[in-house]
């Protein structure tokens, strides 16, 4: 099959424009007749609902918790980019464009990565106007910060809270079309399956989380907007409750899956403590803006930090990288810090950190600034490790945090699956091999508030006069029959192992293998530690009560259960690509200096796997990037 | 160190509830709270009890989704922290922690330490927002809002609607909750358009789930992210400033 990206013609800053007059509108008399089905109400899939219920579409919209208030975009701390030059430093279109293709490593779409910085403008407007409460400065106006190595201050930012803030503008948006009737809102709920019929996605199965019912829903269109995949790693930054159900399921009838290997591990987050650590806590990378990253020079040095004098410590971003010092992208300081520990100069009791010290900037600006940057960051802190960081260096390490792969999509972000469109982080578009500090909730906006509100319409434009198809439908009621006969497998399993020890077990192959550095020998092991771990799985899980309740741990089961599957197509991606990208670092591709080195020859394209069914390995399938106006170079931030 | 949990446990909305005791003898004092009720459901599922339902999400205290009374207080005895941010070195050494779900008419248990809070997101329907629809905003530096605004603006919208200040409220009043989202819109230029409509309508949907606010102060004390009671002082003076400014529009048909 061959992929087509459906990338318009013409030059890079005229595409979207273009390709906005050349697809079809839907006249807003029709626009009621057609339903829509969002899975996700996070920044993605809340701000698609809202805008799509307001241009008219009947939209129904799905989420696991309680509320779709909670998604997890609400923790996301530092900011949001956009290409609004407001600080006059030179910041432009096509300078976010060419940092966030540079950024992830020429392993992009250009012409996706340019739309994204040509609206990056307008999600400010959008959410300001919302009453978003971004920071000012005293005149009124919005205020800015450079973060996560841009040299241009171009991120907006709420406090150390702008995803809550972004998030609750689009909650109380998609709110307004609730109370209007136009949104359906369907909380615990999960969605267990995606439907198709005659290759065309017709609507999903879902659980209601506390009666247990199986559900059918039709509609004109599927969106998932679900998320990344980080929990796969068990330890990551993302909420519990995050998980690859939504995709992996899609992905099993038939979308396919684009670059599993493109994680990023954060590179400041709170180390773990002990072994019933349930998640990490990232610390926002703004936090390097003022901090001095150090280990002590001597390893296995185990005097407290304020006991090491300044010629025994090693600053080693500064030291190695002296243009971007302790700025450097957010794979080079994971690396960076991974290799600190590696021999053995890591910090802390379980030595598994390295040193954040603001005592040069507390020195420079006062506590009282530092208090009115980071004041909610450093209380964080102190509650999760009982150390005040006002007076001693903090102890970071870096831990999975977003998944720049995900479903594959199409310049319109619809999936290979026709009527099936994915947005967020759950698709693989625009961030490459590696996504850049305040560019997540850029696109998630960029995607729900003006990409797909008009894209959807070309797909919609066709099945004028149609009906979906009716939840009675063959097509429903065989797959509603494979979602409980799954559910009845986990609960009639009678194992002794919780759904949660897998979930450990699974991480910690995935984290040892696939997570910083890579290697052949070692993708390979844990290709064959994780069917090991699935039969394990299917002989000895334990989940108690019946479906129909809520029953924590049977959701836990199925999210498990896709996880191990997904795990072991991330290692064949990570295996399949034998070089360095971004946050896909393979030992073997590296420079004399230790530096990620790519094959542009050999790997500039996208690998969007086919499922095969379980039990076969899946299919490459190839998306070649072509580069016209980013020419491509061996990132450098010496 | 050894902790010995009363935990409710209520197997659905209609059934009788009771306390039920669990010991924990290892306990590390890095663990948060919500780590160690993982720790007793994993002894719960070996043993082949059902393990306690319990809502958390992200544990970084920002989502709201997680909420328990602990010993009696809403969160725990840390102020400012919620449950999930709560960690076990805040206990000693052999104590006897009693966790129950908040207890609200409006909050009716859905299991053990679960409950349904969607009376807050009706109170956010109907009018919780700016009416802006997508593509309509003009330049974000079009609108000037003073620093002093914003920053009020945001002490108010940090909000993580996680129901505490109605647990701990004797009332079960959502005085903090409602009016913390009406001062971070109200108080923002964005906001003045619909300022008087929305302080009417969100305070009469508050009424229609909730007890009566008479002032004892113990959602401010109670709430993770410390939003002042100040908020419900505006919201007052604001309902009933909307009481005469709203019949201007006598004989019209009302907005929306």
């Amino acid at each position: 099959m061959q992929l087509n990206s459906s990338v318009p013609p013409g030059p890079i800053a005229d595409k979207w424009e273009n390709h906005k007059f050349s697809l079809p509108l839907v006249n807003p008399n029709n626009k009621r007749k057609f339903d829509i089905i969002m899975v996700g109400s996070g920044l993605a899939g809340a701000s698609a609902a809202a805008t799509l219920a307001e241009l008219g579409y009947n939209v129904k919209v799905f989420c696991y918790q309680d509320s779709p208030r909670r998604a997890h975009s609400i923790s996301a701390q530092g900011g949001i980019n956009a290409a609004k030059n407001y600080q006059n430093d030179g910041d432009s279109v096509f300078r976010l464009f060419y940092d966030t293709v540079k950024g992830g490593d020429y392993r992009s779409r250009e012409a996706n990565v340019h739309r994204l910085a040509e609206v990056s403008v307008d999600i400010i407007d959008q959410c300001a106007a919302q009453g978003v409460p971004f920071a000012r400065e005293y005149g009124g106006l919005l205020d800015n910060r450079s973060f996560g190595g841009a040299q241009v201050s171009r991120t907006f930012y709420a406090r150390g809270q702008t995803g809550q803030q972004l998030l609750l503008g689009a909650y109380q948006a998609l709110c307004r079309q609730i109370a209007k009737g136009k949104v359906e809102m369907h909380t615990r709920t999960e969605m267990l399956d995606l439907v198709i019929e005659d290759g065309i996605a017709r609507g999903i199965v879902t659980r209601d989380m506390l009666t247990g019912e199986i559900r059918s829903h039709s509609a004109h269109v599927v969106v998932l907007g679900t998320g990344g995949y980080s929990n796969t790693y068990y330890l990551s930054t993302n909420a519990m409750g995050c998980n690859n159900t939504g995709t992996w399921r899609a992905h099993r009838r038939g979308a396919f899956f684009a670059n599993p290997c493109y994680t990023q591990i954060h590179p400041t987050c709170i180390p773990s403590s002990d072994e019933f650590q349930s998640k990490l806590t990232l610390m926002s990378e703004s936090l390097r803006n003022d901090g001095r990253i150090w280990v002590p020079k001597q390893a296995d040095d185990t005097r407290s930090p304020d006991l090491i004098p300044e010629a025994e410590r090693d600053y080693y971003l500064e030291r190695r990288y002296p243009a971007f010092g302790n700025l450097v992208p957010r794979d080079v300081a994971s690396r960076n810090a991974k290799s600190m520990i590696d021999v053995e100069k890591g910090v802390g009791q379980r030595k598994n950190g390295v040193y954040l010290d603001f005592s040069d900037a507390i020195a420079r600006d006062g506590v009282q600034l530092i208090t009115e940057k980071y004041g909610n960051l450093f209380d964080m802190y102190e509650r999760i490790t009982g150390e005040d960081p006002y007076k001693v260096p903090m102890r970071i390490y870096p831990a999975p945090h977003y998944t720049m792969g995900g479903l594959w999509v199409d310049y319109n972000l619809m999936s290979n699956v026709p009527g099936l469109f994915v947005i967020g982080e759950a698709n693989f578009s625009d961030h490459g091999a590696n996504r850049l500090g305040a560019s997540a909730l850029m696109q998630g906006l960029a995607d729900g508030y003006f990409v797909l509100p008009y894209t959807i319409g070309g797909w919609l434009s066709g099945l004028l006069n149609t009906k979906p198809l009716p939840v009675d439908h063959e097509a429903f009621r065989k797959t509603e029959a494979e979602v409980a006969d799954r559910i009845n497998g986990f609960l009639s399993c009678r194992g002794s192992r919780s759904a949660d020890w897998f979930h450990r077990e699974l991480g910690k192959i995935l984290w040892n293998y696939c997570g910083m550095a890579r290697t052949e020998s070692g993708l390979e092991k844990a290709l064959s530690e994780i069917p090991a771990l699935r039969s394990e799985f299917e002989k000895n899980l334990r989940v108690l009560g019946t479906n129909e309740q809520l029953n924590q741990s049977l959701e836990k089961a199925g999210r498990v259960a896709d996880s191990i599957d997904l795990a072991e197509l991330m290692c064949q991606d990570a295996l399949h690509r034998r070089e360095s990208c971004g946050g896909h670092f393979r030992e073997e591709s590296q420079t004399e200096e230790g530096e990620a080195k790519r094959d542009d020859e050999n790997f500039t394209y996208v690998a969007a796997w086919e499922s095969q069914g379980p039990g076969h390995a899946a299919a490459l399938h190839k998306e070649s990037l072509d580069f016209e106006n980013v020419a491509l170079t061996q990132r450098s931030y010496k | 160190m050894r902790i010995t949990l009363r935990v409710w446990r209520q197997p659905g909305p209609e059934a009788q509830g009771e306390f039920r005791t669990y010991e924990a003898p290892e306990v590390s004092e890095d663990m948060s709270f919500l780590e160690l009720i993982d720790a007793v459901n994993e002894d719960l599922l070996e043993k082949g009890e059902e393990p306690i339902a319990c809502d958390s999400d992200c544990r970084e205290g920002i989502c709201g989704m997680c909420g328990v009374m602990i010993n009696g207080l809403p969160h725990g005895p840390s102020e400012g922290t919620a449950t999930c941010q709560l960690h076990m070195r805040k206990f000693q050494d052999g104590d006897l922690i009693e966790v129950e779900p908040w207890r609200a008419a409006a909050f009716p248990v859905i299991r053990d330490l679960v409950v349904d809070r969607s009376a807050f997101d009706t109170i956010i329907e109907s009018g919780g927002y700016v009416s802006v629809s997508t593509g309509s905003a003009p330049d974000a530096n079009e609108i000037l809002v003073p620093k002093s605004a914003s920053d009020a603006a945001m002490d108010a919208a940090a909000c993580i609607g996680c129901g505490a200040c109605v647990a701990a409220c004797p009332n079960s009043a959502a005085q903090l909750f409602t009016s913390a989202k009406l001062a971070h819109l109200n108080l923002l230029p964005q906001g003045q358009p619909e300022r008087w409509d929305r302080v009417e309508i969100m305070v009469d949907t508050m009424e229609e789930f909730f007890g009566s606010c008479t002032n004892h102060g113990e959602c401010e004390k109670a709430c993770p992210k410390e939003i002042t009671i100040d908020f419900i002082a505006m919201m007052n003076a604001d309902y009933v400033k909307s009481k005469f400014k709203n019949r201007r529009r006598l004989g019209q048909k009302k907005a929306g």
